[in-house]
């Protein structure tokens, strides 16, 4: 992995709606970090968190990132996250501060889901948590409003109140997109650069600047077992249950979550253009095809955000 | 002009009154153009059974909210991406109820083109009176008629031009001269949405989606280049690199390029431009971009640069704006406000409060006292200068957002006519 070159831009005057949604981005960056004392960058290793990065990279250059990023690990990481997250970190000369899901279960501040059971809902304290100890007052978040029909509500700014809740019937107006940022002591906010932005938007982008990305990304085989409607990687806290079959598929996956409730999908892409193609022609929204947790009712995730999920 | 991807991309915000068929217009749009997926469909056919008749509801794919659907209504913007060869869109869903206005505000202001939906058996309304009023005063630069329901009152052209007509009307009583496109549809149906309707032998315009994907969207207004710095990035030691970071609006800035540093008066000239973090030559409005300067002056979060062109932003401490009152509390001459007007807070005392519109008759009347939703006319004493156009200049140097300097909320929009 290799940072940026300084490359010089394209100096004519035509600007493409990517140009708009990168110009767009980088100003709520700004803006939010200009806005608030103490703002963090959530980084999951998806591709959506690392197209954030690289635009806070963007929004700063040629000076670094003036804030951390924290990765609220759930402890089932695909080992290919891990590694790209530390490299990343390295690179771009960054401050991690990790959050994990584990030390809140040893701690006692969330029930075990036992060793094969989903973690992603138990992250929302983890997260609470990691704000309270590190006196955050603003988390950037990967969140598009493309995702889902709660998150399509959601506005650039995001407040939460003492308890990491979010109220959507009582959202900041937002004229012109002027952010209003301003929050009392022990609130915090959350800010969505990439609201605006689709799945394909994230990855034309990722194309057009090569943006590194974990591997799992792209095709590969890997031995999966069937669960749920879902194909789930054999690893860390996924084990064939009894009657389960394993079997070697040549996949890759759209999102990257808990291991335990992230499937993948089966696909030959291995190029950036070949998943654009996907992308393109897929009939399936990405968290419908590999997210089991936002299948569990009609409201899952407006459910979540409420409890101060990201 | 400079080129911008305004008409590659085009924002739409639907308005009108609550139950007109806002949300099912773009459910009807996203559906016949092929920007549902598959497993959105089928949660919508499970949703229409618990929340409805069992009938296929559209709108339940825009009213996502546990209330929303509990209730049948719209609460807050929503927002749907989706492309046609031809553009790609961002559709803001807003809501109708007047308690939501400034959730409308929110999703028209940043558009290009309105959807305003009129049932036909009802035609024109107080909530309708109102959203255009707003969608005008905020210059969307079109504003498209969806006379909906059409089925229900017999197709009957008549009903249509007297709608028609009643909307004009609004639009002439507060001098907006904003383009009417007005499209016979049934959005439940699909007539005149994406495909031509039988129904309708005596329409012969384009159908909806035809519309927007043909209209001609202006870019804003040309001016000065305005470059509000939101932050500086600074490198110590060797390079020693002070880039003053913001977005740029008005017009373009080049290396070489003359600029003045507002409130401050400082006349300087650009060294360097970044834009999105690479260097570049050339910055175009829109971009996000850092630029150094020649000499050591003192800039820094809330000054602004002013490059060359015309008009040029005016540094004022006085300002005529119009505003659309989004406070739960009453706003009195005398109150104090937090403005927020490109990246710099300035505080303000209410000096005058006129010119309220009334929505039943659409005349202007003296008050005052603004209530929540209310539209009017309002002078401001600034505490320290903006420096800024009006809004008709630019949208987003002649916009200020008022905020309570007690609960922080955000309480009002305002749109600059007269700075001073």
């Amino acid at each position: 992995m290799t940072m940026f070159a300084d490359d010089t831009r394209d100096v004519s005057a035509s600007r493409s709606h990517l140009d708009r949604l990168e110009a767009e981005a980088i100003s709520i960056i700004r803006e939010v970090t200009a806005g608030v004392d103490s703002p963090v960058l959530l980084f999951s290793g998806g591709k959506d968190s690392a197209v954030l990065l690289w635009l806070a990279v963007r929004a700063f250059r040629p000076a670094r990132v003036p804030f951390p990023v924290m990765h609220v690990d759930t402890g089932h990481n695909f080992d290919e996250v891990i590694a790209y997250r530390d490299a990343l970190v390295s690179e771009f000369g960054l401050e991690l501060v990790v959050a994990s899901v584990q030390k809140s279960i040893d701690d006692g501040r969330i029930a075990d889901p036992g060793p094969t059971g989903s973690r992603n809902r138990q992250q929302a304290v983890t997260l609470l948590d990691a704000i309270k100890e590190h006196k955050f007052d603003a988390a950037f978040g990967g969140g598009r409003r493309d995702e889902d029909k709660a998150r399509a509500k959601e506005r650039i700014l995001s407040f939460r109140d003492r308890t990491g809740a979010w109220e959507p019937r009582a959202q900041r107006p937002e004229p012109w997109n002027v952010l209003n940022p301003r929050i009392a002591k022990g609130e915090h906010l959350r800010a969505f650069p990439l609201s605006n932005w689709t799945e394909l938007d994230v990855w034309e982008y990722i194309e057009r600047e090569q943006v590194p990305l974990p591997s799992i990304y792209f095709s590969h085989r890997r031995e999966v077992v069937h669960r749920g409607g879902m194909l789930l990687a054999i690893g860390g806290p996924v084990v064939a249950e009894v009657g389960e079959k394993v079997s070697v598929e040549t996949v890759r996956y759209r999102t990257v979550g808990d291991m335990s409730c992230t499937g993948a999908v089966r696909s030959d892409a291995t190029t950036h253009r070949e998943i654009i193609d996907e992308v393109a022609a897929s009939r399936i929204t990405e968290r419908g095809a590999t997210r089991a947790d936002d299948q569990f009712s009609e409201s899952a995730m407006e459910d979540r955000k409420r409890e101060g999920y990201f | 002009m400079v080129a911008t991807a305004s008409n590659t991309q085009i924002r739409i915000a639907t308005i009108g009154s609550v139950d007109d068929g806002k949300s099912t217009l773009i459910g009807r749009l996203l559906h016949d153009s092929k920007g549902i997926f598959e497993d959105q469909l089928s949660a919508i056919g499970r949703a229409s059974k618990k929340y409805g008749d069992g009938s296929f509801n559209l709108a339940l794919l825009t009213d996502g909210l546990r209330a929303e659907r509990e209730q049948g209504i719209t609460i807050d913007v929503a927002y749907r991406y989706f492309a046609t060869p031809n553009r790609s869109f961002v559709l803001a869903d807003t809501p109708g109820h007047v308690q939501f206005t400034r959730n409308m505000v929110t999703g028209a202001s940043v558009s290009d083109v309105a959807i305003v939906l009129v049932d036909a058996r009802h035609g024109v309304v107080e909530q309708t009176r109102r959203h255009v009023s707003i969608a005008a005063l905020l210059r969307v630069s079109h504003l498209v008629l969806a006379v909906n329901k059409m089925d229900l009152v017999e197709w009957r052209e008549d009903v249509f031009d007297a709608i028609v007509t009643d909307v004009g009307a609004i639009l002439e009583s507060i001098g907006s001269r904003v383009p009417l496109r007005p499209i016979p549809v049934s959005a439940s149906n699909g007539d005149n949405v994406v495909e031509s309707s039988p129904n309708t032998p005596w329409y012969e315009g384009p159908t909806v989606l035809g519309l927007l994907e043909t209209l001609d969207i202006r870019a804003d207004e040309s001016s000065a280049a305005v470059l509000p710095v939101q932050w500086v990035n600074r490198v110590h030691g060797g390079s020693d690199y002070r880039g003053f970071a913001g977005t740029l609006h008005g017009g373009a800035i080049r290396v070489g390029d003359q600029v003045v540093v507002q409130s401050k008066g400082i006349t300087t000239a650009v060294t360097s431009v970044r834009v999105a973090g690479s260097p570049a030559d050339l910055a175009v409005p829109g971009d996000a971009i850092a630029v150094e300067l020649a000499d050591q002056v003192d800039v820094g979060r809330g000054d602004v640069i002013v490059g060359s062109g015309a008009p040029a932003p005016v540094v004022a401490a006085h300002i005529e704006a119009d505003i659309c009152w989004l406070g739960e509390t009453d706003l009195r001459v005398g109150d104090r406000l937090v403005l927020r007007h490109l990246s710099r807070d300035v505080t303000g005392s209410v000096v005058a409060i006129g010119q309220r519109l009334d929505l039943g008759t659409l005349t202007a009347e003296d008050a005052e006292v603004l209530t929540l939703n209310d539209i009017a006319k309002v002078e401001i004493a600034l505490d320290r200068p903006i420096t800024a156009t009006t809004y008709a200049q630019g949208r987003v140097t002649g916009s200020i957002v008022a905020i309570d300097p007690v609960s922080n909320g955000t309480v009002g929009a305002l749109m600059i006519t007269d700075a001073r």
